[in-house]
């Protein structure tokens, strides 16, 4: 188990790697630099202030080199510019070039500057999963229960009424993304023009202070999406569950319904649900991006956003960092759990 | 001229029968799930003479219920296309006009209905399908955004207006509303379901981004499978340093979020670095490999019959190939003007190839998944003792074995596909702004949504019902392989 984990995280540790230096070369490709440049500095420059630009600030060394300082591997750039002022990528505004550390990557916790905020990464990226973590919060306390009960009551008697309606309504759900749903969502629920005006449009009100009225619809939204897969694999395995020996023995000794499905199927029917739930994660990172922006909540996902149409380069790796572990660290713990829960497999 | 209603002359007899209906139909189905907790249901007993009787529960009695509301809202709806068909145009209000704007539809429709229903025992599997009514549920509902998405697109039956062109008067304008200037009771006399904010006809624009998506999401699927495939049948037959490789870099595809993926791989700067063309290079490369070795493998020991057919399909395919992926004014450019016959709009090509590229990994699990079960069959061990090369016995025998869920799969995947259309119109991604395609339009309609639910909406059903049907032919499909 400890050499399984322990090589798991070294795939982990590689694929984070790979992943955060694709974000890095694409984000460095010069049209991308050129873009910042004109942002940051005038928006009229010529072609070669452009560059005397970017090589004074460090942009235009080798690939490798840029992203080994990113992550701290390789000291930090120290470049006199054309300009006579010398600039030292480890150097706050403040601070003397002399007195910046040599190296500077995230491997010292620098996770560098924003672009776009004009504030440090690691401060903005940690408020707004903040922000996104309390949205996650909600949204789990109502999918997750959803979803279970759905795919038990649906599972529990195959091919009853009561199945195929909870399964059709599963499958509609996931049919609808969320822009859709949301869309729908805030029609009947919240348009001021004809609809029942009971729940709020936006949630920003709701970063601060969420109630009820702000921040169901876009709890709603997420969770929906979600529901319906994770309620089709419960109904899987709870009618696979439903037809081994061991339910058909206690059926017939005697055991009553409610009891069967309470006390003989459904430990053994939460062991599948619970790998999908960790696996549904990065998707639900997807219906987080669209939902916040939807919504205009302004969590992790509008940071993403802001990021990437902005090419906010420092921001974007940070954002990619934190999703893909959040992504690999889902699986791992989806893989552990899964050892953990199924008695067969932590037995022998 | 005034302004249509929604039902017009139906509204006083079809309206309020329809309400009933609806109320009636939830009622009876949550009685009945909240019956089957309670009471018993009705119990089956043999007579002394071998008829079967059976008792009659109020479970039964709301499932008589469901039926009975279920046929009289099917009735309603077609109440409401017939009449909005066969009475004149605007009498029978919005509903009957986009009825007879749909004509064509309901005609192609029925045809193909009736041909499959009346000749499914010689179909297939595609026959099968006209058995379970989930799948034929389904199917009706793709059929209908093919056909509008044909007919309206290409042949310009369906719309009745240019979707580009703004009337003036008419912004934001609510359905129904009458155009400037017309005087007679015509198609094409009203905004059937109102005006956008730039004062373009909502209605018309939904049936062209029909087009756009029945376009782009089942080619881009078929590439996904061909990439997919292609990997995953080698990665699961070989096993070892091959298969973690490629696992490795489908894992690192799929540990990427979907939309990150997108905004760094859609947005006009990245896009003039020519990357998309590279990876329209190595991607669209894939279905020709897989043809060559499909024909290679089978045909090799008749190397003159080999050639024949090699040359029929990869000659065409070649040139279409060299044709989609060279593009005039971008890195690429190998080909000649002269033969470089038709260009895919770039931001066509853009979206497609980053939607292939996202979908291809699912795909290449699923496969490698299926061969390693496959692979310890006993017919491939046959084979392998016959002596056929491993290139025969991935694509002639277990590819073959493996279509079912592969089908199923594939119905999944195009309606995840359009998803992912509309996710980048949604963000503005790829496609031009002034697209007509439904993830773009809800992303325009969004702004002012609280104010005019009409151009975002529309869009909005019309995807989840075309998604929604896909599911329902995949669950047809499924339900029906499986009873083999």
């Amino acid at each position: 188990m400890g050499l399984f984990i322990l090589r798991r995280l070294g795939v982990m540790i590689l694929t984070a790697l790979c992943l955060t230096f694709i974000v890095f070369f694409l984000t460095n490709l010069f049209p991308n630099l050129e873009k910042l440049a004109k942002n940051q500095a005038n928006n009229r420059m010529s072609d070669a202030d452009v560059v005397t630009w970017l090589g004074n600030r460090g942009y235009m060394d080798p690939l490798p080199l840029k992203y080994g300082q990113w992550l701290g591997v390789v000291p930090g750039y120290v470049i006199e510019g054309t300009d006579g002022t010398t600039r030292a990528r480890c150097a706050s505004p403040q601070q003397a070039v002399e007195d910046a550390p040599t190296f500077c990557g995230i491997l010292q916790g620098e996770w560098g500057n924003s672009t776009v905020f004009k504030d440090r990464v690691g401060d903005i990226v940690s408020t707004r999963l903040g922000l996104t973590g309390k949205l996650m919060f909600f949204v789990m306390l109502l999918m997750v229960p959803g979803a279970l009960l759905l795919g038990v009551l649906a599972g529990m008697r195959e091919g009853s009424r009561t199945d195929r309606t909870l399964s059709t309504f599963s499958i509609a759900t996931t049919a609808t993304p969320e822009y859709v749903s949301g869309v729908i969502f805030i029609a009947i629920f919240a348009s001021s023009a004809v609809g029942l005006k009971w729940f709020k449009g936006t949630a920003t009100s709701a970063m601060d202070d969420a109630t009820f009225n702000n921040f169901f619809l876009p709890v709603l939204t997420i969770a929906l999406y979600g529901m319906g897969y994770i309620a089709r694999m419960t109904r899987a395995s709870m009618t696979e569950v439903m037809t081994a020996q061991y339910i058909r023995t206690a059926r017939l000794k005697g055991v009553s319904f409610p009891n069967i499905v309470m006390k003989h199927a459904l430990r053994n029917a939460l062991i599948a649900p619970f790998t999908v739930i960790m696996l549904q994660f990065p998707w639900l990172l997807n219906g987080v991006v669209i939902v916040e922006t939807l919504f205009n909540y302004k969590g992790f996902g509008w940071v993403l956003v802001q990021a990437a149409g902005n090419n906010d380069i420092e921001l974007l790796l940070g954002v990619s960092v934190v999703s893909v572990i959040v992504v690999l660290v889902t699986q791992l713990i989806s893989d552990i759990g899964y050892v953990f829960l199924n008695p067969r497999i932590r037995i022998s | 001229m005034e302004q249509l209603t929604w039902t017009g002359a139906l509204s006083g007899y079809i309206d309020p029968a329809l309400l009933v209906l609806m109320i009636s139909l939830v009622a009876f189905i949550v009685a009945q799930i909240a019956l089957s907790f309670v009471t018993a249901p009705g119990a089956v007993s043999t007579n002394p003479d071998g008829t079967l009787n059976i008792t009659r529960g109020p479970q039964e009695f709301a499932g008589v219920g469901i039926k009975i509301a279920f046929t009289g809202i099917v009735l309603c709806l077609l109440g409401y296309i017939i009449l909005g068909v066969v009475m004149p145009y605007g009498s029978t209000g919005i509903v009957g006009a986009i009825a007879k704007q749909f004509l064509p539809v309901w005609i192609a429709l029925i045809v193909t209905y009736v041909l499959s229903i009346t000749f499914k025992r010689r179909l297939g599997l595609y026959g099968k399908l006209f058995d379970s009514p989930i799948g034929m549920i389904g199917f009706g509902l793709v059929m209908f955004w093919v056909f509008t998405a044909v007919l309206g697109g290409p042949l310009d039956l369906i719309v009745t207006h240019d979707e580009l062109s703004q009337v003036s008067g008419l912004k934001n304008k609510t359905p129904g509303m009458a155009v400037p200037g017309a005087s007679e009771m015509i198609p094409g006399a009203h905004y059937l379901l109102g005006g956008d904010t730039l004062a373009r006809d909502v209605f018309s624009r939904v049936v062209k981004g029909a087009w756009v998506v029945v376009q782009i999401a089942p080619l881009a699927t078929i590439f996904a499978f061909m990439v997919g495939i292609t990997l995953g049948l080698p990665a699961g037959y070989y096993g070892g340093k091959l298969d973690t490789f490629l696992s490795f870099l489908a894992n690192l595809i799929l540990a990427f979020p979907v939309i990150l993926l997108f905004y760094l791989l859609v947005t006009p700067e990245i896009v003039a670095t020519g990357l998309p063309n590279f990876m329209a290079l190595v991607l669209f490369l894939f279905p020709l490999i897989f043809v060559a070795v499909l024909i290679q493998s089978r045909f090799y020991t008749e190397p003159a019959k080999r050639t024949r057919i090699m040359a029929a399909w990869m000659i065409p395919m070649i040139i279409v190939y060299l044709m989609i992926v060279s593009q005039k004014g971008t890195v690429i450019n190998i080909l000649p003007q002269a033969l470089d016959r038709f260009d895919i709009p770039g931001g066509i090509l853009v979206v497609f190839v980053s939607v292939v590229f996202v979908n291809s990994p699912t795909v290449f699990r699923i496969v490698r998944g299926l061969t390693l079960d496959i692979k310890t069959r006993d017919y491939v061990a046959a084979a392998q003792t016959r002596g056929e090369g491993p290139w025969y016995i991935m694509l002639w025998e277990i590819l073959p074995n493996a279509r079912g869920p592969l089908i199923v799969d594939f119905c999944l995947r195009i309606g995840y596909t359009t998803i992912l259309l509309g996710t980048l119109g949604f963000f503005g991604l790829g496609l031009p702004p002034e697209s007509p395609d439904w993830g773009s339009t809800i992303n325009e309609g969004r702004k002012l949504l609280s104010i005019y639910l009409h151009p975002a909406l529309p869009p909005a059903l019309s995807l989840l019902s075309l998604v929604l049907g896909l599911n329902l032919l995949a669950d047809g499909l499924r339900e029906e392989s499986l009873k083999d």
